[in-house]
């Protein structure tokens, strides 16, 4: 019952944040980046919700921006990073030997190596943008992805039901594909929420040191980093974006749990 | 006598041991040592034997699962582990396998006759009608119905899994079907209609059988021919006939006992 109560809360405050984002593509209440000065740090009223910053911009349509570049952020890197690290996760399951152990000692490797100083350093090498945070954030999730695809496509390589695939004559990345995918999508879609979250907060810290998103677009870390400067004359301009950034780690975090819950193998015999 | 459908000569295979020592390798465990044998098309031969005997080593090898250190395994007179990939590919219509657990030889996540399927579509029958025309076909030959592709694995008794699997080993009308403890997972009601079912089909169709298992009763009523192993080596092997009146090696003796034992005690429960 626990995991169903996360797995409902969880749900609910990411359909939240992806609403929000959702629709500040189409429609914010003000315009992102009108700067009205007169304005600036004002109280929440009826015409601003959350009131404005530091530039007179009205906070509500600026977290709202925020969720949007967040979430596309975490989800996409998540998603291609998860994509190439499950896919040479299965290679490594599939051949074994020396590729097996030349792919998982790389992975060893890489996550030696601090996550985000090398989020850092690409950011330096590259450019500061939103797009080579992403990519930095999708190459850290390579590994993660590929020992957990390798692990859990292990378990599926010694079942029966792959040497009856074996011989009814099909090769190793027919098995890989009709076998072995569906049998560990349900860990994987969990690790991906769970991967998520730490991509939202990787998203932030980064846009925070300014390597992420750049002003004028809008980016919780960003907003965070903005409103420092400003902490002791409106402390209000931190937590709200702030309390975005928790909201959302804290919703990925709950609907992953929730999931494994869901994913277990044992509770869907059990239902069976 | 007909040419044979299967030979086996001199199969060994060892696998190695983990280091007990830095700097002294482990000697590799030998599962299987020089066991030769050779099934005629239409002819039962039953492997006995206890467990880590190597009986199932030699099934895996049989089936090309894995490579042996040393001998050779044909089938229509072709060495399957010198073929090339593809080549043994085309041949695996020919040879099929039953496993032991019928909960773990089929996909949780496939329906049945998808999974039925499978050794139709790896042989290049790609045709929706065809497909279906064969399942069902091949359903049918085990006892349930054609209906019962569109369902998944877990709605299935052991014992239907069980003729799942071996419709999923029949559908493509092999000459060879390994057996490997088939019916030692399955409750002892049913372990004679599989038993019955394995013997009506390969009647029907003409098929060689390689049957594994520990229990002499069973393998003495199935079997035309039987090899007894211990330890990773053949220790007798002969007609059932024969090895049943007079069985020279000791084991074979202690096999019969300890099946006659279970007979008699059967036989004395109400």
């Amino acid at each position: 019952m626990r995991h169903r109560a996360s797995l409902i809360l969880g749900a609910v405050l990411v359909g939240l944040m992806a609403a929000a984002g959702l629709v500040s593509l189409a429609w914010t209440p003000w315009p992102l980046a009108e700067i009205d000065v007169l304005n600036k740090l004002a109280a929440p009223s009826a015409a601003h919700p959350l009131g404005t910053d530091g530039l007179g911009r009205d906070l509500l349509s600026r977290l709202m921006a925020g969720a949007a570049n967040s979430l596309s952020v975490a989800a996409g890197a998540v998603l291609l990073g998860g994509g190439i690290g499950t896919g040479l996760g299965l290679l490594a399951s599939a051949w074994g030997g020396r590729v097996e152990e030349a792919l998982m000692r790389l992975c060893d490797l890489s996550f030696a190596f601090p996550a985000l100083l090398f989020a850092i350093m690409l950011a330096a090498a590259f450019g500061p943008s939103l797009l080579n945070t992403g990519l930095a954030i999708a190459f850290i999730n390579v590994p993660i992805f590929a020992r957990v695809a390798r692990g859990a496509a292990n378990q599926v390589w010694v079942r029966d039901f792959v040497l009856a695939g074996r011989a009814a004559g099909r090769g190793r990345a027919a098995i890989s594909r009709d076998h072995i995918v569906p049998n560990i999508a349900a860990p994987l879609i969990v690790q991906a929420t769970i991967e998520i979250a730490t991509a939202i907060l990787a998203e932030a810290a980064l846009s925070y040191l300014g390597l992420g998103a750049q002003p004028p677009a809008a980016s919780w870390g960003r907003m965070l980093a903005e409103a420092q400067t400003l902490l002791w004359v409106a402390p209000m301009q931190a937590v709200w974006p702030g309390l975005c950034i928790t909201a959302a780690v804290l919703g990925f975090g709950l609907l992953g749990d929730g999931l494994r819950d869901w994913a277990d193998p044992r509770l869907v015999r059990r239902q069976a | 006598m007909t040419a044979p459908l299967l030979i086996a000569e001199g199969l060994r295979k060892t696998y190695p041991r983990p280091r007990r020592r830095l700097l002294r390798a482990e000697p590799p465990l030998v599962a299987l040592e020089d066991a030769s044998f050779a099934i005629a098309p239409g002819e039962t031969l039953g492997i006995v034997g206890e467990s880590g005997s190597g009986k199932t080593t030699l099934a895996r090898l049989v089936m090309g699962f894995e490579r042996p250190d040393a001998g050779c395994v044909r089938l229509d007179g072709q060495d399957i582990h010198a073929l090339p990939p593809r080549a043994l590919q085309r041949l695996r219509p020919r040879f099929q396998m039953i496993f032991q657990d019928p909960y773990g030889s089929l996909d949780p996540r496939r329906q049945v006759g998808w999974s039925i399927a499978e050794p139709l579509r790896a042989a290049g029958i790609t045709g929706r009608t065809s497909l279906r025309d064969r399942v069902a076909e091949a359903l049918e030959q085990v006892g349930l119905s054609a209906a019962d592709a569109a369902r998944y694995p877990h709605e299935f008794s052991g014992g239907q899994r069980q003729r799942i699997a071996i419709a999923r080993a029949v559908v493509t009308r092999p000459a060879l079907l390994v057996a490997d403890e088939a019916v030692s997972a399955l409750d002892v009601s049913v372990r004679a209609q599989i038993l019955n079912l394995l013997m009506d089909l390969q009647e029907a169709m003409g098929l060689g059988l390689l049957f594994i298992g520990h229990d002499m009763a069973v393998i003495a009523a199935l079997c035309d021919s039987i090899l007894v192993m211990q330890e990773g080596r053949v220790v007798e092997a002969g007609p059932t006939a024969r090895l049943i009146t007079a069985p020279a090696h000791p084991y074979t003796r202690a096999l019969m006992d300890a099946a006659r034992g279970e007979t008699l005690t059967r036989g004395a429960a109400p």
